[in-house]
């Protein structure tokens, strides 16, 4: 039972800090932030080593290893495609002028 | 749960929120994203410290499995055009839907969630992970192109969403009650278990049903709504597998995503409810009103070019999605520092749903070399537009129609916030034809021959012509 109200603190304050984090954020940075906060639910992850590690039977050993599988896209496709986005916001002064043929 | 492991999870923590506080601004956003990595690197690290297994197979598996995915993950990525970034954050963010709802599977296989507060949490994490993976699934086909494009609407649509719906809830009920629900109607073949899996496919569904009527002008704010969702699903996974990285991060991802999801509709003029429950661009639309031939002021590049270089000191350009798919960004670019190097000032005006995500015209421009500090929102530019000499519009039509603020007619684009550019002195569109745009509103800005020159041609071509027109005049 404690526990349980632990995580429920936990969770009511983890909402509210998600709520204020975002109230002022540039249109420019929309998809980028979408992006990057999509690639934190890959925290999901987590969620899928344990199965594979607790599992004892082979029906979740599969279904597990296919939740590996899929965590580790969202998390490693997710912050590599938000670097992407990123490295393309430059500062005005380091601009590197570039030209297509 | 060992104490280091949880420790390990509060600093992965404290490295989200970091993360996302320094992507509120372009100056810190990349290191944010670095920052929130390197959280997700901890928070990975402090769990296999927790696995209690010497089992070499079970090693190989989870290092194979997260090698697979973050290969795939990281070249699909890597090759992804950044045109096509829409639909690759609705892939990524469906597979870790698909994700979640299959561990909180497990659990109940397992027979791992026994409390009733894992009973409950689990059943909303594999109805949640479920609609978030199939509804993103068919979000980026439609955006990919490859199927349920525009909106898709049959008989009794909401009827069919809602029967499924209640049975959604009374299958979790027959799980949550162990079977006794359908024992007690007289169908106990209907285990919980069974149960389950039908639960399982119903919710697919219910995510395919959910997003298929809504058209590609607002499937940004889906994505980002579902984005929203799994999020919500990992936290409530967390309260299944009692663990906290699970619990804080999804539940950060859960509350910003409601935020930023919230934000974009708004940018949109679109209300949330509207855009889930009317399935929108099936009113209003595409019906064709009357082939009254109006009078436009067709131009050449020339005279754009002429126009140019002799009367106006200060251009704003305005880009839409036509850009894009025209490729024609680098051209623009040519065209602003030739403009540029005549001494002119050349800004840009991005409406917020320029491209197909808010921001995704930005990316698009900085990728073509545009600086950022000449990049505008619409409340930033809209005031310049009163002093400008020239609007150069590309490709876009909806995000500059002033039909949008027209109060007497009921338009799908009604109560948009637009970009004011019949403000300025001239207005020039260079289009390929007079076709109104995504949403299908005709705009009365083109017939207005004193002020609009119309360049019809594609984008990129138009470009070329106009910064060669511009270096000649």
């Amino acid at each position: 039972m404690q526990e349980l109200l632990v995580q429920l603190a936990v969770f009511i304050i983890a909402a509210f800090l998600g709520f204020e984090l975002i109230s002022r954020v540039p249109n420019m940075l929309h998809t980028p932030l979408m992006s990057a906060t999509n690639a934190i639910h890959g925290i999901v992850l987590v969620g899928a080593i344990i199965v594979v590690a607790t599992a004892n039977d082979a029906f979740t050993i599969a279904v597990g290893f296919i939740a590996v599988v899929l965590g580790a896209m969202n998390v490693v496709g997710g912050f590599w495609v938000t670097n992407r986005m990123l490295g393309m916001f430059r500062p005005p002064k380091t601009r590197v002028k570039k030209r297509k043929g | 749960m060992q104490v280091a492991t949880f420790l390990a999870y509060l600093v992965a923590a404290v490295l989200f929120v970091v993360g996302i506080r320094r992507l509120r601004k372009p100056e810190t956003a990349r290191s944010g994203n670095t920052i929130a990595a390197f959280g997700m690197l901890i928070a990975l690290a402090a769990t296999f410290l927790v696995i209690d297994t010497n089992a070499t197979s079970v090693w190989l598996l989870i290092g194979g499995g997260v090698l697979l995915g973050g290969v795939v993950g990281a070249v699909s990525a890597q090759r992804v055009p950044m045109t096509g970034m829409p639909q690759m954050v609705a892939a990524f963010n469906g597979v870790g839907g698909g994700c979640i709802a299959l561990v909180a599977l497990s659990e109940f296989y397992q027979g791992r969630a026994e409390t009733w507060v894992a009973a409950s949490a689990g059943l909303l994490t594999i109805i949640i992970g479920s609609v978030s993976f199939a509804g993103s699934i068919v979000a980026f086909s439609k955006l990919q192109e490859i199927a349920f494009t525009g909106s898709v609407a049959f008989p009794l649509q909401q009827v069919v969403n809602a029967l499924i719906f209640l049975g959604v809830l009374l299958l979790s009920a027959n799980v949550f009650l162990d079977g006794a629900l359908a024992e007690a109607v007289g169908i106990p073949f209907l285990s919980p278990l069974i149960s389950l899996y039908i639960l399982l496919a119903a919710s697919l569904l219910l995510g395919v049903l959910f997003v298929i009527p809504i058209g590609g002008a607002d499937m940004p704010i889906v994505i980002s709504l579902l984005n929203a969702f799994t999020g919500l699903a990992a936290a409530a996974s967390g309260f299944v597998l009692e663990n906290y990285a699970l619990l804080i991060a999804g539940t950060l991802v859960g509350a910003s995503g409601t935020i930023l999801t919230r934000q974009m509709s708004s940018a949109l003029g679109r209300p949330l409810g509207k855009i889930i429950f009317a399935g929108i661009a099936a009113t209003g639309g595409k019906q064709e009103e009357d082939d009254e031939e109006r009078e436009v002021n067709d131009v050449s590049a020339e005279d754009v070019g002429s126009y140019l270089k002799e009367e106006a000191n200060k251009i704003v350009i305005v880009p839409g999605y036509g850009l894009a798919v025209a490729q024609a960004q680098s051209p623009m670019y040519e065209l602003m520092e030739t403009l540029e190097s005549d001494g002119k000032e050349v800004l840009f005006g991005i409406h917020p749903v320029a491209g197909r995500m808010p921001g995704h015209m930005n990316v698009l421009l900085t990728e073509a070399g545009v600086p950022y500090a000449k990049l505008y929102d619409l409340e930033d530019i809209n005031p310049e537009f009163e002093e400008t000499d020239a609007v150069i519009i590309v490709g876009a039509n909806d995000v500059v129609n002033p039909a949008a603020n027209d109060e007497e007619k009921d338009s799908p684009i009604s109560g948009m916030p637009i970009l004011e550019v019949e403000n300025a002195k001239r207005v020039i569109f260079i289009k390929r034809s007079l076709s109104p745009g995504f949403a299908g509103v005709d705009n009365p800005l083109f017939y207005d021959t004193d002020k609009t020159m119309m360049l019809f041609t594609d984008a990129k071509q138009g470009l070329q012509e106009v910064t060669e027109a511009v270096k000649n005049a």
